[in-house]
């Protein structure tokens, strides 16, 4: 059994577990849905078509599955990017991969839908270390909560980030 | 639409109809520009090429997007995505089939709503599972 790598997780990163980080407004327009559903290939109007959606019950375009809105890009402003990305630690690792993503809808809550403001506010769920076939990694799992402008909650985030 | 499935017709074991997809370079760049992911592994082959990739890669998003397409045609106009998503475990190349596909694992009712819970997954032509992840979604009932 080989010695296990020093741990790289510090005080200052578990400090952050669990603390909500600043709000990221994203907005959901009709165009990006069609963008979004177009992109995968979609066939339902809901996706597309406000008159389709509002004949199924809908305040107007539905957000696509996966879709959960645009972030506001402001030119000389860094963008917004993944909300809770880069939260003021340093990891000793170059490599960065996306290990998975899981999304959660509250469909009784509210259907996110074109026209929608979402507030999202992501935290850190935990920081967990393996050895893996790439060497001594750092697994951060953050989750997401989006918030609509009614107040509703209408949709949650799980994300895994590999760093190593 | 298509017909509308109900919870009583669903059992642990059943497969839902599958999606395939085969993803152009065009469709690639419209991903970028619907989810905002412009990293150039997806666009720039000569980039993608001094990462070390053999060429371009799907995104990994994109597929996680592909098995909530194949969840949403399931479960038709009276279902409910509640939950889904997947672990990005292999890589696949634009040009090259994605078989998108789901098998029941459990059912149940709570609080008067019928759950389906599924193992989804994409996987290459060769059946090696390169995005293996799991759902729920509620069904209406006959009654």
């Amino acid at each position: 059994m080989a010695q296990a790598a020093p741990s790289v997780i510090t005080d200052e990163m578990r400090a952050l577990v669990g603390v909500d980080g600043p709000p990221v407004t994203l907005e959901v327009e009709k165009t990006n849905c069609r963008m979004f559903a177009r992109a995968v290939g979609h066939t339902d109007l809901i996706f597309y078509d406000e008159d389709a959606a509002r004949a199924r019950g809908y305040r107007s375009i539905v957000a696509p599955p996966g879709f959960l809105g645009t972030p506001v890009f402001r030119p000389g402003v860094a963008a917004q990017g993944p909300p809770g990305a880069g939260r003021g630690y340093s990891v000793p690792y170059r490599r960065v991969l996306n290990g998975g993503t899981e999304y959660e809808y509250f469909p009784e809550s509210d259907t996110i839908c074109a026209g929608d403001t979402i507030t999202a506010v992501s935290r850190i769920s935990g920081f967990e270390e393996t050895e893996g076939s790439l060497g001594p990694m750092l697994i951060t799992t953050r989750e997401t909560t989006y918030t609509n402008q009614r107040g509703k909650v209408v949709a949650k985030m799980r994300g895994t980030m590999i760093q190593y | 639409m298509t017909h509308q499935v109900f919870f009583e017709d669903v059992h642990a074991g059943d497969e839902i109809p599958q999606l395939r997809k085969n993803c152009s370079t065009q469709q690639l760049v419209q991903w970028a520009a619907a989810s905002g992911d412009f990293y150039q592994i997806h666009y720039d082959r000569d980039f993608a090429q001094a990462t070390g990739l053999k060429g371009l890669i799907v995104h990994g998003a994109l597929k996680n997007a592909f098995l909530g397409q194949l969840l949403h045609d399931w479960i038709g106009e009276g279902g409910q995505i509640r939950r889904f998503g997947c672990s990005y475990r292999g890589m696949d190349e634009p040009g090259q089939d994605i078989l998108c596909r789901g098998v029941v694992t459990k059912t149940y009712t709570l609080d008067g709503r019928h759950y389906v819970d599924l193992d989804i997954w994409t996987e290459k032509p060769d059946g090696k599972r390169t995005s293996p992840g799991t759902a729920t979604v509620t069904l209406p009932g006959r009654a």
